[in-house]
């Protein structure tokens, strides 16, 4: 009676083995260990791509199959990143500082190794002295640790006001989206402690690692391929069982949900929080691999993109978030990178990097319309056995 | 008998309009009762009520043998305690299995975590399919809610209900969209249901209230007319007047 997860859903199989093969290909050949056919920089921009997978994920449990429209995902993402990014900075400076003083006939000190490292990494912002929030940014455990816990910790304070307070629907998307705007307008302050509007830079640059970009994209892409798989399969876990029924019902019926007796806020908090920690470790994942970060990551709109994604994709169902995610962002990137050819019309040039955002507003607006299972909807398509 | 619900007082107004006024009302444990009144009557109002879903704007209502104060629970909490209700509309959830339905609303732990980690034991299952068979429906186990007749998803809600095991349920209109033996087949099972628990039953079909063969109470404007046996009741020239009357 009783089957295994696995076997009771077949779909992660074949999402997993997907993701393992294309995995095996791209190192196959990229131009670090493999044949040499992908360059460094498109490895980058597909590990980049299976990090907005996973932030997809997150937004499909939440949006998708909880009905809480999120318009703050993006920032739990940024925050994510600018803790790996604070011990990436730190600790790279810190050697190339230390280098440089022991060129000198005195040993530094401890101190003149800190001062040097503030005045390196604050000068841009007028300031050389180490603000609180850094205070573990010299231990990559305590700053992995936050990753988690920032953002966790903030959605679970901003999720426990809001649901408590039963809003509900667009008010909360706003509520969602005003928090996000709030934290970007806050980093970009010069005095933020984050180095305002110049954010955190050079973090592709392992510290201490002599290795070549083409083999450290590899280890980040690597990494972000298992993380995607980890968080697909946690996802599916969450949302096969009883919870998932749960979360189905709060989205499609809430106030039914709780005449059975769930104590409806404690599982939307529950999702709000688990997303937010899916979405920043995918944040940390992102940026060392983009290099650098800054408040404008976290601008209310790439939240919106991240909903655009997943609607194309197919709510409320994992593989058509990653579908969503890994088309669009991919597909963006051609339009807006400069690679896709204007059309000269005479009268008119049609420059891709302008005419993509009408097309991608557009692309939404006719799936919302005509598509409402998106781009995953296909898959309803095919014949399946076990349909009648 | 003890008292599993006393009633007493309680007003509600929306807009200056008083649905609910100054009513009282009890029931026993292991009673059943047919609640009747015309339209807007204030007979759903009342299941508001009780439920945590209205705030009355003054009165009181206690419940079970501690006599606990329902007013101060959410509707999950009061859900917990013990009572159960099925809806006017039947609301089910369409995008989900009768099996998942009824998976969702057995009586089990309702905590997150123990959610999370629930995975039904054969019991479990057992259970789900004696609650199919009780309310019809075994064979659509597997059917996407949605897809059933009105009459089978109020059948799926009335099994929803019996999965809680609720100590009181609140049943509005159950018969609602049913034909003849459907009918029949409910009332057997509010019968069945009533002699180890309070059910409560609103309902506007005359033929249906007397097969229950309960004690009636009259609702009008907000505040009980009449109670009493259903042939007292129809008797009494008040009730006839503004609602068998019409
Ligand atoms: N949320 C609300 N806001 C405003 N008025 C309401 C609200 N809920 C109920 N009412 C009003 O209160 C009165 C009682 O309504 P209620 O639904 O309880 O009647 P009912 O006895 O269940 O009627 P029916 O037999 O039609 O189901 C009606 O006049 C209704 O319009
Ligand atoms: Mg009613």
């Amino acid at each position: 009676m009783r089957q295994s997860f696995i076997a009771k859903n077949p779909s992660v199989l074949v999402f997993l083995s997907i993701l393992a093969l294309f995995t095996l290909l791209v190192t196959v050949f990229a131009e670090g260990p493999g044949a040499g056919l992908i360059p460094t920089s498109f490895v980058k921009t597909l590990g980049k791509t299976l990090c907005l997978c996973l932030i997809a994920i997150a937004m499909d449990l939440i949006w998708g199959y909880t009905g809480i429209l999120s318009l703050g995902h993006f920032a739990f993402f940024g925050l994510g990143g600018y803790m790996i990014g604070m011990w990436l900075m730190y600790e790279r400076t810190r050697l190339i500082v230390s280098d440089a003083l022991a060129q000198g006939d005195i040993p530094p000190t401890e101190a003149e190794v800190v001062d040097a490292i503030g005045t390196q990494i604050f000068g841009v912002v007028g300031s050389s002295e180490f603000p609180v929030v850094w205070m573990f940014a010299d231990s990559l455990v305590l700053q992995l640790m936050l990753v988690v816990l920032v953002p966790g910790v903030l959605a679970a304070i901003f999720g426990w006001l809001a649901f408590r307070s039963r809003v509900t629907g667009v008010y909360l998307s706003i509520l969602t989206q005003a928090m996000t705007l709030a934290l970007a307008l806050y980093l970009f302050q010069n005095d933020s402690g984050l180095r305002g509007n110049n954010g955190l830079s050079g973090l592709q640059n392992l510290p201490g690692v002599e290795a070549p970009q083409s083999e450290v994209s590899m280890w980040f892409f690597w990494a972000s391929a298992l993380a995607l798989g980890l968080g697909y399969m946690l996802a599916a876990w969450v949302v096969s069982g009883k919870f998932g029924s749960v979360i189905r019902g709060i989205r499609d019926n809430e106030a039914r949900v709780r005449f059975l007796g769930y104590p409806v806020e404690t599982f939307k908090l529950a999702v709000f929080t688990l997303t937010a920690c899916i979405a920043a470790i995918a944040g940390a994942l992102y940026y060392p691999q983009a290099g650098i970060i800054n408040p404008a990551e976290m601008a209310p709109v790439a939240s919106i993109y991240l909903a655009v994604w997943v609607a194309i994709g197919g709510r409320g169902r994992l593989y058509g978030a990653v579908i969503g995610a890994a088309f669009v962002s991919l597909v963006s990137t051609w339009f807006t990178g400069g690679q896709a050819p204007d059309i000269p019309l005479g009268f008119y040039t049609i420059k891709w990097v302008d005419w993509w955002q009408v097309i991608l507003g557009l692309s939404f607006v006719l799936v919302t319309l005509f598509a409402p299972k998106g781009i995953g909807g296909l898959f309803d398509l095919l014949p399946r056995k076990d349909r009648t | 008998m003890s008292t599993l619900l006393e009633v007493s007082g309680v007003s509600v107004s929306f807009d200056g309009f008083k649905a609910i006024n100054n009513l009282s009302f009890q029931i026993a444990e292991a009673e059943l009762r047919a609640v009747i009144g015309p339209n807007g009557a204030g007979k759903t109002t009342f299941m508001d009520i009780v439920t945590g879903k209205t705030r009355p704007d003054e009165g009181r209502v206690i419940w079970g043998e501690k006599s606990v104060s329902l007013l101060d629970m959410d509707e999950a909490q009061i859900a917990r305690q013990g009572i159960g209700r099925k809806f006017q509309k039947p609301t089910v959830f369409e995008d989900q299995t009768v099996r998942d339905n009824l998976m969702m609303a057995l009586k089990k732990d309702r905590w997150v975590i123990a959610v999370l980690l629930f995975r039904a034991s054969s019991a479990d299952n057992a259970r789900v399919e004696e609650l199919a068979a009780e309310v019809g429906l075994s064979d659509q186990l597997d059917r996407i809610a949605g897809e059933l007749s009105h009459g089978q998803k109020q059948w799926l809600e009335i099994g929803m209900l019996l999965a809680q095991e609720p100590r009181l349920l609140l049943v509005d209109e159950p018969a609602a969209g049913m034909t003849p033996e459907e009918r029949e087949h409910t009332t057997d099972l509010l019968v069945e249901a009533a002699k180890t628990r309070a059910v409560v039953v609103v309902e506007h079909d005359m033929e249906f209230v007397r097969r229950l063969n309960c004690k009636v109470t009259v609702l009008h404007e907000g505040a009980v007319l009449a109670e009493g046996g259903l042939d007292h009741v129809t008797s009494n020239p008040e009730v006839i007047d503004v609602y068998l009357g019409r």
